[in-house]
Order: structure tokens, then C-alpha cells, then sequence
């Protein structure tokens, strides 16, 4: 599914300009770092309603480039700077958590497999 | 080639600045995604146990041809039950960790699960050693 066609789905809010072309292979949704740093699937939308710095670096070091903030959860100029310059699309939607990721598994995208191999 | 950062403790919502500074040296290198991925999502996890539970630390990397090695140094309370540690979901972390979302007892099994070698070396009252290695090949 292309970030843009999230965006539409969502009808949501883009707060930083990066490639909406970005072609995602899988949904996340997740307040807890510590669960995306463990379980999360690179090149996958993460939908969070934590929204902090920390939220960020996670989906940077774990290879997301698209963020949805549910809920119109408003990021800080700085956590839009921080998006931008790691290269993530950030977005902003008025759903819930419940409801945003159940538009987008009725429109197709779904969560990858959790690996407990530890 | 080595490179050193130190993990300054003071500013906890600008934790994980020295891994992703490194992820971007190991692109710059041409290491291939797969490690990157591996060792940044280890790497943060040992930078964020260094700023919640040790006070911060120093972090040494060395890239060799065949491996890359993190050390990750701090002079913290030091582990007391590491057996107990080393298990998925223990956690000692306080409140303003988990506000991060941080703390949910991962850190440790999740730089075991994405390291090909994890040494840990603490003592109560003196600090935390983590030693992690990276096949490149």
C-alpha cells in the first residue's frame, strides 16, 4: 500500500513533505518502543499515539518511514525536524488507534507475523 | 576503524543520538542493511539502558573487516540479577522510562536476540559492560 493512499484512507494530516510514493509492506500499531524495537518489521507504517523524540530515533533505528499520530495528536516542531531529517513521513489522523488500524486492514494492509524467539 | 561516543545522561528524550549517528557511518561504510538494522536496534537498546538504569556511559565501536564490535561501557548500579534480566518482560525501569515507552523488561533479550555475540560484564556498585558482535560476513 502507498503512504498516500494511508493518508487518504485516514484522512490525515501531513506535517512534514516526504515521498508519499513510499510503497509499505505492512501496518504497526504500538505505543510501547520497547514492543517496535522487539517485534516491529522494517519498511512498515507504525501507528502510535506516543509522541515524543524517543518515538522517532525508535522508528529510525528499526527502518519505518511512515508514522501515524492517531487520535490528532499534534508533534512539537522539534519531533517534525527530527522526522524529516531521518527521512520519516509523519502524519496526523483524528481516528483512534482501534479505529485508524481498522480502516487500514479493511482496506487490505496487515501486520507481519510476531517472531517470540528470544 | 573505531569511533567513540559518550551517552550523555542529563537529556533522557535524546537518548539513541549515538546509534543512529553510527547507523549513518555503517551507510556511509556500505555495510549491508541487514547487519545496520541488526546492530542500530541492538545499539539503541544498550543507549537507552545506559541513560535510564547507568547514568550514561561510553560507547567504542570498532568496524573490522570480518565484524564490527560495540562496547558499551557505563558506571552504573551494575545488574544484580542478570539470569533474571536476561528473561523477556523483567524490568527494574522507572516511570519516566516507561512515559518514554521504554522499560517493558526487552532490553536485554533484544540486543541477545539481534547481536551474533553478547557478553555482559557487571558488578554491583561498579558498572555494566556489553560487549556485542556483528558477523559481516
Amino acid at each position: 500500500m502507498k503512504a498516500s493512499e494511508i493518508c487518504s484512507i485516514l484522512d490525515a494530516k501531513v506535517f512534514n513533505e516526504i515521498d508519499e510514493d513510499l510503497e509499505i509492506d505492512s501496518g504497526c500499531g504500538c505505543d510501547l518502543m520497547s514492543d517496535v524495537l522487539a517485534f516491529n518489521h522494517n519498511n512498515n507504517v507504525l501507528l502510535t499515539g506516543a509522541v515524543n523524540p524517543q518515538m522517532i530515533r525508535t522508528c529510525e533505528v528499526v527502518d519505518t518511514h511512515v508514522v501515524v499520530l492517531v487520535r490528532d495528536k499534534q508533534p512539537s516542531e522539534e519531533i517534525i525536524s527530527l522526522a524529516t531529517d531521518a527521512d520519516i513521513l509523519l502524519l496526523g489522523t483524528h481516528y483512534s488507534m482501534f479505529e485508524a488500524c481498522g480502516h487500514l486492514y479493511e482496506a487490505g494492509l496487515r501486520g507481519e507475523e510476531i517472531q517470540n524467539d528470544f | 576503524m573505531t569511533f567513540d561516543y559518550i551517552v550523555d545522561p542529563t537529556e533522557p528524550e535524546r537518548a539513541g543520538r549515538a546509534s543512529t549517528k553510527f547507523k549513518g557511518v555503517l551507510k556511509e561504510l556500505g555495510v549491508s542493511p541487514k547487519v545496520i538494522r541488526a546492530l542500530s536496534i541492538a545499539m539503541y537498546e544498550g543507549e537507552i539502558n545506559m541513560v535510564i538504569h547507568a547514568n550514561g556511559g561510553n560507547i567504542h565501536c570498532e568496524v573490522d573487516a570480518d565484524k564490527i564490535r560495540v562496547i558499551m561501557k557505563d558506571s552504573g548500579p551494575g545488574i544484580p540479577e542478570l539470569d533474571k534480566a536476561m528473561k523477556p518482560g523483567w524490568s527494574t525501569a522507572s516511570t519516566q522510562a516507561r512515559e518514554l515507552g521504554f522499560g517493558a523488561g526487552m532490553g536485554l533479550p533484544n540486543i541477545k536476540k539481534w547481536s551474533d555475540n553478547l557478553v555482559v560484564e557487571t558488578e554491583v556498585g561498579v558498572g555494566t559492560t556489553l560487549t556485542m558482535e556483528f558477523n559481516l560476513t
